[in-house]
């Protein structure tokens, strides 16, 4: 899967949203965690690994696994770099920003000329500040002057964090 | 951190099998067994090594909006604005960065009508512009953290 991710709005059953609640805080550590939630949610296993595959398949899931706390591997130092790329070659430089090492997202996002003019956003990590601007020294080395200019704003407070969570009232439609 | 912690992250990362005995599963690859991971991914979650375990949704694939929003705050309004920026609940997450955009924050919302409302509100409150610079493409990352 190298192409552009989809982004399809796709409706959620119930039962889909229901598996949501019963997940989104994470599986049980246990030899049988789909058969635990599935219990849970009083539906056969088969069933609720069939939708969890399906939700995988349309990328409402975007994968299934852990997620390690990059702080503690070291990576304390992130950098958002952005780039101002010509649209006609957007898909071919975002895939490439996206095979690095370090990039953990990377997106096409609108400008606002004449103040912005970057509209590709790559997310560097390293083990310090040197670290991230030597990589993004290597991407913009990588890139040529298929990029016209980049910048790199690193994070110097969090203001805010808290996690994306559905609601638990039933989602009008 | 051993050698078998720094597989099992640099495994599950990517991906983390549906089947009755996950655990089981992985163990043939990772050279291990089922009990020993378990205990493993549990101690990891337990000491913070592993913030999560489970499936990654996709907000906005769920159905709802999400964006990434920039303003230029006046240093000197920094902390005021910042205050009247997190009283937003539909802020998930707010950084301060070393730019003249010096407040980079997520809007998530359930609605793309919701998420429009309310930017509209930030921007009367603050009284400062709002760049929405939601996502129009993403690309495939392939590689994530190497313990």
């Amino acid at each position: 899967m190298n192409q552009a991710v989809e982004n399809k709005n796709v409706d959620n059953d119930e039962l889909d949203r229901r598996i949501v609640m019963a997940t989104q805080s994470g599986l049980p550590v246990v030899a049988e965690p789909y058969h635990q939630i599935a219990k849970q949610l009083d539906i056969p296993t088969q069933l609720l690994m069939d939708r969890l595959n399906a939700m995988k398949q349309d990328n409402r899931i975007r994968r299934i696994g852990v997620v390690p706390n990059h702080y503690k591997l070291g990576y304390t130092a992130n950098g958002m770099s952005v780039w101002d790329v010509d649209d006609a070659i957007i898909n071919e430089v975002g895939e490439q920003l996206g095979k690095l090492d370090m990039v953990t997202h990377c997106y096409q996002r609108p400008r606002f000329l004449p103040e912005w003019s970057y509209n590709l956003f790559a997310m560097v990590h390293g083990h310090d500040r040197e670290e991230v601007l030597s990589k993004v020294e290597q991407i913009a080395e990588l890139l040529g002057n298929k990029a016209h200019k980049h910048d790199i704003l690193f994070s110097t407070r969090i203001l805010k964090k808290t996690g994306l969570r559905l609601k638990e009232k039933a989602k009008e439609k | 951190m051993d050698q078998l912690d720094k597989n099992i992250i640099n495994t599950l990362q990517y991906d983390f099998p549906v089947c009755e005995r996950p655990f089981a599963q992985l163990a043939e690859t990772l050279n291990s067994t089922e009990d020993e991971l378990i205990n493993r991914v549990q101690a990891m979650l337990d000491n913070g090594l592993l913030t999560r375990f489970g499936p990654m949704y996709n907000a906005v694939n769920m159905g709802g909006a999400l964006s990434l929003c920039a303003m230029k705050v006046p240093k000197n309004r920094f902390d005021d604005v910042t205050e009247q920026v997190n009283a937003f609940p539909e802020v998930a997450h707010n950084y301060q960065r070393d730019h003249e955009m010096n407040m980079w924050f997520v809007l998530a919302t359930e609605t793309q009508q919701e998420l429009n409302n309310t930017l509209n509100a930030i921007e009367d409150t603050t009284g400062i512009p709002v760049y929405n610079m939601p996502k129009e493409k993403e690309f495939f990352v392939g590689l994530h953290f190497k313990a």
